[in-house]
Parts: structure tokens; sequence; C-alpha cells
């Protein structure tokens, strides 16, 4: 099972539908004792960091999300559930983040207009993601944020610093995935980025050893359930 | 890299959509859960379901479109239409909608726009401006600007469209979906001046709606009215442009959009 935490704000049951679509058995958990013993763990967030944080907290999942992480289990943090992952955001200075990965957020490079509210194209940043496997040299993936994760270290300069595996363009770089380990989160949202984001979510899903008959996957030649890796930043190979 | 979203919108009375849609292929053309997994596979980057249902009684029918609809079509959906209250839109937003767009109800109670963004976020509040120019005085070139109508345009409110765009922006709206009553329906184009005028001042994005009859049209919205998204209806629904189309003309011209899957 994989469960998608709901900690009671807005609408959060979108990349759930969207796993259960794929023939996933994905399900809405609010109670942190029944996260206990899932396959892998969905964080969604929308909305204000601060309001997110403090509902997170509310519910206890912000424990059970930590607990997960450290333990290895699959992990997706999706929008502000990457966010959160953070030590802070410039958008609720007052309320501190989980601090699983060293950095803050920021609110978006000025001269663009805020929320970001499109589709735009992935740049690989790394050489390797079993996330981002089999999605094509520059996956197109749909934004909705204001503010993004600048991981500690991390600059235009320097833009694979802080495990980043990939980055959009939107008025200078900025933070699209973080991939380390069983640690995957993405800023933009898969559950509405159509096919490619259904293919990221069968990814995985696969991860957490559920079988995604409707996707095919990009590669099974590590294994039944092991997670392609391809080299996403060599053109001939992107899938 | 900004890129400008193609978005059809559907009109759906009691759960069905009531513009002539005439698709080679569907079970059920009148179906807005079957149209909008149509459009989502043309490359459509968002879909939006107008409710224009009068009854009460017909407004239940419009969380069970978004339910069906939220379980075939990965791509955003914004719902508008009858939304007047955090709970309008709560329920909704559980059935699968990923914004809601208030036009009457915000102009009426313009706090509903901070009570929705404070309860779900900005990027799920739109705010729907439905426009006309004001009328030209005698003596003069030009009217002063585009006033602000609700109940479907058929309702004055005094409002000026540049103030309301600022205001609703301020009580947290996170985008604008700018319709033009003087060219809606007339398939002349967009009124470029209005969308331009709203899209220069916002710092959220802005959705053209109303008038197109052409793919030109669309280009002009995002060049001429600089517009981050266009809408259409008619051109989609019957059958005279795909959305892929649409996407790769827009491409050709200079509109930079998400490229069409191959």
């Amino acid at each position: 099972m994989i469960a998608v935490l709901d900690y009671g704000i807005g609408n959060l049951g979108s990349a759930c539908k969207a796993l259960v679509s794929l023939g996933c058995d994905a399900r809405l958990v609010s109670d942190p004792a029944t996260v206990g013993g899932a396959a892998g763990v969905v964080l969604p967030g929308v909305g204000a960091f601060g309001r997110c944080m403090e509902a997170l907290r509310g519910t206890g999942l912000d424990a059970v999300v930590k607990e997960v992480v450290g333990g290895g289990v699959p992990f997706l943090g999706i929008c502000v559930g990457f966010q959160m992952l953070y030590e802070s955001s410039e958008e609720s200075p007052e309320v501190p983040g989980l601090g699983l990965l060293p950095g803050r957020v920021g609110l978006l490079p000025p001269g663009q207009k805020r929320p970001q509210m499109q589709w735009n194209a992935l740049e690989p940043r790394s050489g390797t993601s079993a996330m981002l496997a089999g999605l094509g040299p520059r996956p197109w993936v749909y934004f909705v944020h204001s503010f993004a994760p600048v991981p500690a270290g991390w600059g235009p300069d320097r833009p694979a610093v802080g495990a980043v595996v990939a980055t959009c363009d939107y008025g200078g770089p900025v933070v699209a995935a973080v991939e380390q380990g069983n640690l995957w989160a993405v800023q933009f949202h898969p559950e509405k980025s159509g096919t490619t984001g259904l293919a990221l979510l069968a990814n995985f899903a696969r991860r957490c050893g559920e079988e995604v008959p409707g996707v095919p996957a990009a590669s099974r030649a590590g294994g039944k359930f092991a997670a392609a890796r391809i080299r996403v930043g060599a053109p001939d190979m992107g899938a | 890299m900004k890129t400008v979203r193609v978005i059809p919108c559907l009109d759906v009375d009691a759960g069905r959509v009531v513009k002539g849609v005439n698709f080679v292929g569907l079970i059920d053309a009148g179906d807005p859960a079957e149209l909008a997994a149509r459009y989502d596979a043309e490359g459509a980057d968002e879909v939006v379901f107008l409710d224009i249902t009068a009854s009460s009684d017909g407004r239940g029918t419009m969380v069970e479109v978004v339910e069906r609809a939220a379980r075939q079509v990965f791509i955003p959906l914004t719902v508008g239409g009858g939304v007047r209250s955090v709970d309008d839109a709560r329920r909704l937003l559980r059935a699968g909608a990923d914004k809601v767009a208030v036009n009457t109800a915000a102009v009426q109670r313009p706090e509903l726009v901070s009570e929705l963004a404070t309860e779900f976020g900005a990027q799920c509040v739109v705010v729907a401006i439905d426009a006309r120019r004001a009328p030209v005085p005698e003596g003069m070139a030009y009217g002063a600007g585009w006033e602000v109508f609700i109940h479907g345009g058929r309702t004055s409110t005094g409002l000026d469209a540049l103030e309301w765009a600022g205001r609703c922006e301020k009580l947290g709206a996170g985008e604008l979906l700018v319709t033009s009553m003087d060219r809606d329906g007339t398939r002349e184009g967009f009124d470029t001046e209005l969308c331009r005028a709203i899209s220069d001042a916002a710092t959220i994005p802005l959705v053209a709606s109303g008038g197109v009859g052409s793919l030109d049209h669309l280009v002009e919205g995002a060049t001429a009215g600089r517009a981050d998204a266009v809408l259409a209806a008619s051109i989609f629904h019957f059958g005279e442009h795909s959305v892929a189309e649409a996407k790769r003309y827009l491409a050709r011209h200079g509109v930079p959009v998400r490229p069409v899957a191959p």
C-alpha cells in the first residue's frame, strides 16, 4: 500500500487518484498509526508553507515523515510537500520546516509573474535519476508555485548541489526535483502533468513494489521491481 | 521559460456539455468528462468547466462531473459558475478540481476571494472578470476603460475592470480569467487592449477569453494581449481546429507553448 498523507488542507487527493488510475493500491491516510507498514509514502501539499506545516504537525504526521525518510521507505514529496522538507521558508518565516534537507525555501526570481502557473521543461542536472527515468530528455511538467527550495550551497552556477536532479528555467534556474536515495521530491505536480507525470508516479510505484501494468517500465534491467537508472543528461539515451 | 497555455472551455448545463460538440469517435459527445479526456489527449494544457446550470437542483451534478473527470484526466481542471462560498469551493476541490473560478459572488462579497485564498491557497483561486468597454462619450475618441458586469454579463456594476483586477490580486487571487463581453460569441477575436491593460498591471497570470474565431486570434491574445493563457470554446468544440493544431500554430508564430506529444 502507498500512503498518501492527508493532513486536512485543500485538495490533497489528486496524487492518490493518479496512483489509483495506474492500478496501485494507494490510500489517503490521516492517522499516523495507519502509515506503518506502507510500502511508500507520498506527502502532497498546496497553499501556504506555514499553514501546511502547522496542519502536518497538528496531525502528528510530521514525525511519520521523519521516520519514513530516515528509515529508507520510498518517499515522494510534491510541491509544498517538497518545500516542507527544508529548514524554513521565506513565505512563513515564523514556522520551521521539517529540516530533513539543508536549505530554505525562497521566492521565485523577480521579473516573472508569480505564481509560475504553467507547464515548463525540466533540465536534467545529474547523471542519473531513477525518478525521471524514461521521461525523455526534457520532460514537460505542470508547475503552480511562487516559492521554491534553495538547498544549502545551491546556486545557478552550482545547479546540482543538494541532490538536485532537475531544474526549470523561470527567470533563471529554479529547483524542480531532488533525489537522494529513498527520498524523491518535486516542485511540480506529477499528478497534473498528464502522461509524463503518470510515468513519474509509475516509477515511484514500482520502487514501492507495485505492479504498474498500464505504464510500460522504462527498463526492467535491474530486476522486477528495481528502479531503472539511465543517464538522463545524455541526449542519446533519453527515452 | 514562459509558455502560453491553451485552454478549452466547456459549458456544462446540469451535467451535460451544451454547445455543439462535433467530435468523431466519442461515445457520448455530451459528457464533459469524456470531452476533457479528449482535449487532454490533444495536448490541452488545462480544461475549464463552466457550470451554466440555472436551477439549484442541477448544481449537485457538477460535483459528479468533476469526480468522473478527475478519475481520467490528469491535467489541471478549473471549475467556475455558481461558486458562492468556501463550502461550494471545497466540494468541487474535493471532487478533484484544481482551481475554482468566482465571478458574481466575488463582486458582491469581495472577502470571498481572501477566504478562498486563506482556506485553499491562492493557486486555487481564479477570479473571472466579465468586462465591457465603457461607452465613448460624445466628442471623445475613446471611452474610459472597461466596466465589470456580473450575472453572466447582464448586470452592470459600475466597477472599473482594471481597478477590480488589482483589488482581486490584493485579496489573494492566483489568476484572472478575463472575458470581453463585447467579443464573447462574436468570433472577432479577443479584446487585446483589455487583456494587455490588465496583464501589464497584474503580477498574477491572466487567461484571455471571449471572441476566438480563428487560430490567429489565439496568437493575438498571447502577443498583443500579453495573456499568459488563451481560452476558447467553439473553435475546438465544432471540430474546426484541434488543440494540437492550435499549439502548433502558436509555436510557428513565435508563441512558446508546451509542445504537443508526437
